[in-house]
C-alpha cells in the first residue's frame, strides 16, 4: 500500500467525510497500535497504562481507541489507516518495527500527528519518536545484581542483539563490575520480546549454568517464576511486576508513559506541537525505580538510591570512561561520556562481557 | 438415540453446504461469545463482515486491501492444496515463505543500488528458488529416509525464523540503518519494488500470480494426468502404485510446488507491502493458508473464496477493535470457532445421521 494515489484519494474521501464534523466540539482522537498484547505484564501493558492515564487526565475532551497485536509491515499501515479513516487526530505507535509504516502513512496524512516509540525514522514534520533512557535503570539494576550475586555469576535474558537491549547489557554490566571486580555475565537471546515459555526455559538454562541473579529484556513475569522456584533474584521489567515481591522481584525499572502522552495531546490540541525526538530518563521520570525491597541490604539500597540521584541530576553518566569496547578498542577516554546518536545506535559489547555478539 | 451412517460417496449437496453452514454458525456463536463481552452481537457481525466492503468511510481502502491480504493466503494455500491432496503434508510453509523472501531480497540487494527492470522478475525466481530448496529438505528426507515431512517441514520454519532473525540483524542489515535492525527498503526502491499493477486495486504481482495459480490448479487437477495421479494418490495409494504412479516422484513434485509457491509469495511480500526484511517479517500466512486450504475444500476455487474470507475477518476484526473495543483474542477465537464449525460440519459430507431406535442388548 506504498502508493500514493489510492491514499490520496481515499485522504480526501475521509476529508470531504468529516468535513461537516469538524466545525463543532468533536473528541480529540488519539490511536494506540501496539504490537504484543496489552495483558503482557510488560511492555504494551505500561504503554496502555499510560492511554488510560492520559484519557482521564483529559475526560470528554479526548478519545483513545485502542489495536493491539498487530504485526508489523503491511498490517500496521492498514491498522493506522483506518485508524485515520475513523476520524483519529494522533497515532501512537508503540513498536520499534512500526517506523517504515508510521512514516509510509505519515506521508498520506499530513494533518495528523505521529507518535513512534523507540524509532529514529522522522521522514515527515508529522512524526515524532520518543524513547527512554532504560540504560539509566539498568545501570541501578546491575549495580544491585553485583552486589547481591553469591555465585558471581548474572543471567542476562536478552529478546534481540539490537542497539536499546545491547545498551542495557553494557550499562548493567558496567555497574556490576563496577561494585564486583569477579563478576561474570551469561547472555541468552531468546528471539521474542513475549514468550512465557521460552524466557522460562532461558531461565532456568541460567540458572543451571550457576546464575543466582536474573536480569531480564523481555516483557514476561515468567523468569520471576522460575527464580521463585530456584531462589534466585530477578528484577521487574517495564512494569513493577510487584506480585513477585519482596523476592524474587527485588527492584524494577517501571516505564511511566502517562505524563508523556499527556504534554504531547496537550501540544497537538493547542496547535504547539512540534517535531521532536524525546529520549527521557530518570530526570523526567519517563522511568521509576520501583521499590527495593527486603532482601536488598540498607548499605546497597542507599548506593543504589545514591546512583539513581546522580544519574537523575545529570552529576553521573552511566557511559563514563575509560571504557574500551569488547575487543580492547578504546571507545571512550577517561571521564569522556558519549553524544547520544552513536550511543542510540550501539552495536557492540563492553570489554569485560565475555559473551559473544552475532550479528 | 443418534448415529451416523457413512455415505457410499461424500454428499455433494453438503460439500458447498457444510462452509456457507459454517459461516452461519460461526456468526451465530461468535455474536454470544460477543453479547457475553458487552458488544451488541449483530453491531459486531455487522462491522466484521459488512463494513470494511461497504462502510462509507472504510470501503473504499478496506477494498483493495482484501487483495492484499487474501494474496498470499491463496498463493501459498493452492500449493499446500495439492500436496494435501495427494497425502502429502507441509506444514512448513511458513519456513519456505520466509526463505523464498530471503532468498529474492538478497538477490535484489546483492544488485544494490542498480535500478535494472530486470531485477525484480530476477528476485522472483530466487523467491521461488528459496521456496523451493526449503521444501526439498522434507521431500528429499522423506523419499530417501522416510522421515516424516510433518515433523521436518515443520521444524524447519524455526531454522527459517532464526536465519530470519540473523539476517535482519545481520547479514542483510541496512549499512545506513544506524544499527538497528532490517534490511533495506525494497518497495521504495525502483527495481527491488513489486508495485500495484493497476493503481487503486491493491493488485501487485503476487495477487495476479495468486489468481494464475488458481486457474493453473484448477486445470491441472481436472484436465492433466499428474492431476489424475494427486487425487488417486490421495484416495487409494495402493490402487495409485497399480497405476503406475510414483511415490516418490509425487513427493518432490508436491512438496516443490508448495514449496515454490510459497517462496513467491514471500518474496512478493517482501518486496510489497512488508518492504523490507525484518525480525518479525512473517507475520504467519503460511500457518494461516493452511486453514484456508481446508476452508476451500482443497479446492482452487473454494480456496480463492476461503482466502478472501479470510482477509474479510481478519480486516473486519481489526475495525472491530477500533471500533467497538473488541479485545484483539476476541476476534482470534471468533476465526477459531469458523475452523471448528467448519470441521466439525466436515462429518455431514462423509457421514448422514439416522436416528435409531434403541435396542436391547
Amino acid at each position: 500500500m506504498k502508493h500514493l494515489k489510492t491514499l490520496l484519494a481515499v485522504g480526501a474521501v475521509a476529508a470531504a467525510a468529516a468535513l461537516p464534523a469538524t466545525a463543532q466540539e468533536e473528541p480529540f482522537t488519539v490511536g494506540f497500535i501496539h504490537v504484543g498484547s496489552t495483558g503482557d505484564m510488560g511492555w504494551s501493558f505500561t504503554h496502555d497504562q499510560g492511554r488510560i492515564a492520559m484519557d482521564e487526565h483529559f475526560g470528554d475532551a479526548v478519545e483513545t481507541v485502542m489495536a493491539e497485536s498487530v504485526a508489523e509491515g503491511a498490517d500496521a499501515e492498514r491498522v493506522m489507516t483506518q485508524m485515520i479513516l475513523g476520524g483519529a487526530d494522533m497515532i501512537v505507535a508503540t513498536s520499534f518495527g512500526f517506523g517504515p509504516a508510521v512514516n509510509a502513512v505519515a506521508e498520506q496524512f499530513p494533518d495528523v500527528y505521529f507518535e513512534h516509540a523507540t524509532g529514529f525514522m522522522r521522514d515527515h514534520p508529522n512524526v515524532s519518536t520518543y524513547n527512554a533512557r532504560f540504560y539509566e535503570g539498568r545501570a541501578v539494576t546491575g549495580h544491585i545484581a553485583g552486589h547481591m550475586t553469591e555465585s558471581n555469576i548474572v543471567g542476562y535474558i536478552g529478546s534481540y542483539p539490537i542497539p536499546t537491549v545491547i545498551r542495557g547489557m553494557n550499562s548493567a554490566f558496567l555497574h556490576a563490575r563496577e561494585v564486583n571486580p569477579d563478576v561474570e555475565f551469561r547472555m541468552i537471546f531468546v528471539g521474542t520480546w513475549f514468550d512465557p515459555a521460552l524466557e522460562a526455559d532461558a531461565a532456568q538454562a541460567l540458572i543451571d549454568q550457576g546464575a543466582d541473579v536474573i536480569l531480564q529484556h523481555t516483557d514476561s513475569t515468567a523468569p520471576h517464576a522460575v527464580s521463585q522456584e530456584a531462589g534466585t533474584f530477578a528484577f521487574g521489567q517495564a512494569s513493577d511486576m510487584a506480585q513477585f515481591k519482596p523476592a524474587p522481584r527485588i527492584t524494577s525499572v517501571i516505564d511511566n508513559w502517562g505524563p508523556f502522552y499527556i504534554d504531547r495531546v496537550q501540544a497537538a490540541m493547542d496547535g504547539t506541537w512540534e517535531q521532536q525526538d524525546a529520549w527521557e530518563g530518570f530526570a523526567e521520570e519517563r522511568i521509576i525505580l520501583g521499590e527495593i525491597t527486603g532482601p536488598v541490604p540498607d548499605e546497597v539500597r542507599a548506593s543504589a538510591l545514591a546512583l539513581r540521584d546522580s544519574i537523575a541530576s545529570g552529576e553521573y553518566h552511566p557511559f563514563t570512561g575509560p571504557i574500551n569496547m569488547q575487543d580492547g578498542t578504546p571507545w571512550l577516554a577517561e571521564g569522556e561520556t558519549p553524544e547520544d546518536g552513536p550511543l542510540a545506535g550501539m552495536n557492540f559489547f563492553v570489554e569485560g562481557i565475555t559473551a559473544e555478539l552475532q550479528n | 438415540m443418534i448415529r451416523l451412517e457413512k455415505r457410499p460417496t461424500p454428499s455433494r449437496a453438503w460439500n458447498i453446504g457444510a462452509p456457507i453452514l459454517a459461516v452461519v454458525l460461526t456468526m451465530i456463536a461468535g455474536g454470544v461469545m460477543f453479547a457475553l463481552l458487552g458488544q451488541d452481537p449483530v453491531e459486531a457481525i455487522r462491522v466484521i463482515f459488512w463494513d470494511p466492503l461497504f462502510h462509507e468511510r472504510f470501503a473504499a481502502f478496506s477494498r483493495p486491501q482484501l487483495l492484499v491480504k487474501a494474496g498470499p493466503l491463496i498463493l501459498i494455500a493452492i500449493g499446500l492444496a495439492l500436496g494435501f491432496r495427494a497425502g502429502i503434508w507441509n506444514i512448513g510453509a511458513e519456513g519456505q515463505y520466509i526463505m523464498g523472501a530471503l532468498f529474492g531480497a538478497a538477490f535484489g540487494l546483492a544488485l544494490y543500488p542498480s535500478e535494472s527492470p530486470l531485477i525484480f522478475p530476477a528476485m522472483v525466481i530466487a523467491g521461488a528458488l528459496g521456496g523451493w530448496a526449503w521444501a526439498m529438505i522434507p521431500a528429499i528426507l522423506k523419499t530417501r529416509f522416510r522421515t516424516n515431512e510433518i515433523l521436518v517441514s515443520l521444524l524447519l520454519v524455526y531454522v527459517a525464523e532464526a536465519i530470519l532473525a540473523s539476517a535482519a540483524t545481520g547479514w542483510l542489515r541496512n549499512p545506513e540503518g544506524m544499527g538497528f535492525p532490517g534490511s533495506r527498503d525494497l518497495a521504495r526502491h525502483p527495481g527491488t519494488d513489486n508495485p500495484e499493477v493497476i493503481a487503486g486495486t491493491g493488485m501487485h504481482w503476487g495477487v495476479i500470480t495468486a489468481f494464475i495459480a488458481v486457474i493453473a490448479a484448477y486445470v491441472l487437477l481436472n484436465r492433466h494426468v499428474l492431476g489424475y495421479q494427486i487425487k488417486l494418490a490421495g484416495q487409494a495409494p495402493r490402487a495409485a502404485r497399480f497405476a503406475g504412479v510414483n511415490p516418490g516422484r509425487l513427493v518432490i513434485l508436491c512438496l516443490g510446488i508448495s514449496g515454490v509457491l510459497a517462496g513467491m509469495a514471500g518474496l512478493f511480500e517482501v518486496s510489497g507491502p512488508a518492504g523490507q526484511i525484518t525480525i518479525d517479517f512473517n507475520v504467519g500466512y503460511g500457518f494461516t493458508a493452511i486453514i484456508v486450504a481446508f476452508l476451500g475444500r482443497l479446492h482452487p476455487i473454494g480456496i480463492l473464496l476461503a482466502g478472501l474470507l479470510m482477509a474479510l475477518t481478519y480486516i473486519g476484526g481489526e475495525l472491530a477493535q477500533l471500533m467497538l473495543g473488541v479485545p484483539a483474542s476476541a476476534i482470534q477465537a471468533f476465526q477459531g470457532m469458523l475452523l471448528f464449525f467448519l470441521l466439525a460440519l466436515d462429518v455431514l459430507a462423509n457421514y448422514r445421521i439416522k436416528r435409531a431406535r434403541e435396542v436391547v442388548a
